[in-house]
């Protein structure tokens, strides 16, 4: 990266838009498979952070592309566990709805 | 990167665009297909900016896995649980919306205020290990990174098999003790509807 391409300021406010939409969609939303998609987003935010660090404070060890492999990885398992528990709830409850899955309310 | 100033700008502008334009259409469209294919373009935005960043391998595993495999398994779960059904309007949402609204324009507000407040010493370019990052990546995960690496195939595993026993539907072709064709009905009959509250 030399002195005279895109700051890293760029990167980060992108990161941070991601991820704070990610949250109002995890609070907001409704449907379940719309709560585990935001989830992705916030992930997605977390890894274009790790990228740029990486690319502009670390570039010769790129430990944060490592570190974005791993997050992809833990990513991918989360979305098949996460969908076939949202599978399992709806078999059961035959509904999406989040506001309906208060059993564990307080 | 070989690329003009000028020429990275407007392609990270225009990914930039797709990635909030895109998210926002995820968290907000009515339709959950048109989220799921929007999720996908974000996904594909995200890998582009990897690209502008140098990082080729974890582009392609971006694009690998989030478009190839996490969006098409949120596709088959939309229609495997793809029901029309008219929710229940609740009182407190209103207030939830505007609170949760609120923290996140402060979070934010917090997040971009610390991205531009802080001087984060760059690195020099000159140390840039540009195109062999694939290299590098290779000798970090069987170097350092290894344990992380075994591990993380265990957790592969136990995601694969978890789902497997999570998501699938109980299905006897004979009966345990007598060895008799089961009946299915009565499978399916037990299956149904346990937690359904009876009002």
């Amino acid at each position: 990266m030399t002195i005279d391409s895109i700051p890293l300021q760029a990167f980060l406010i992108v990161s941070s838009l991601l991820f704070c939409i990610g949250i109002w969609g995890l609070l907001n939303s409704r449907n379940a498979v719309r709560v585990l998609m935001s989830i992705e987003l916030m992930l997605n935010a977390v890894n274009i952070n790790l990228m740029a660090f990486s690319a502009y404070i670390d570039n010769n060890l790129i430990q944060g592309q490592v570190f974005t492999i791993f997050v992809i990885t833990v990513a991918a398992a989360e979305a098949a566990v996460g969908l076939a528990i949202l599978l399992s709830l709806y078999r059961n409850r035959v509904t999406v709805d989040m506001e309906s899955f208060n059993l564990l309310k307080w | 990167m070989s690329i003009a100033l000028t020429t990275q700008l407007i392609c990270f502008s225009v990914l930039a665009l797709i990635i909030v334009i895109g998210s926002l259409g995820v968290i907000l469209l009515e339709n959950i297909v048109y989220s799921a294919f929007l999720l996908g373009g974000v996904f594909m935005s995200v890998a582009g900016l990897y690209l502008l960043l140098n990082a080729s391998f974890v582009a392609a595993a971006q694009v690998l896995v989030y478009v190839g495999a996490v969006n098409v398994l949120i596709l088959f779960a939309i229609m495997l649980v793809n029901k029309k059904e008219s929710l229940k309007p609740k009182e407190y949402l209103n207030s939830r919306k505007l609170i949760s609204t609120l923290i996140c324009i402060t979070l934010l507000s917090l997040l971009v205020r610390v991205d531009l407040s802080k001087v984060w010493n760059i690195a020099n370019p000159e140390s840039s290990i540009g195109e062999e990052a694939t290299v590098r990546i290779g000798e970090h995960l069987f170097s350092d990174y290894l344990l992380p690496f075994e591990v993380a195939s265990v957790l592969l595993l136990m995601a694969m098999i978890g789902a497997i026993v999570l998501a699938r539907r109980d299905v006897m072709s004979e009966d345990i003790s007598t060895g008799l064709p089961v009946k299915q009905e009565l499978i399916e009959k037990s299956n149904e509807q346990i937690l359904i509250e009876k009002n």
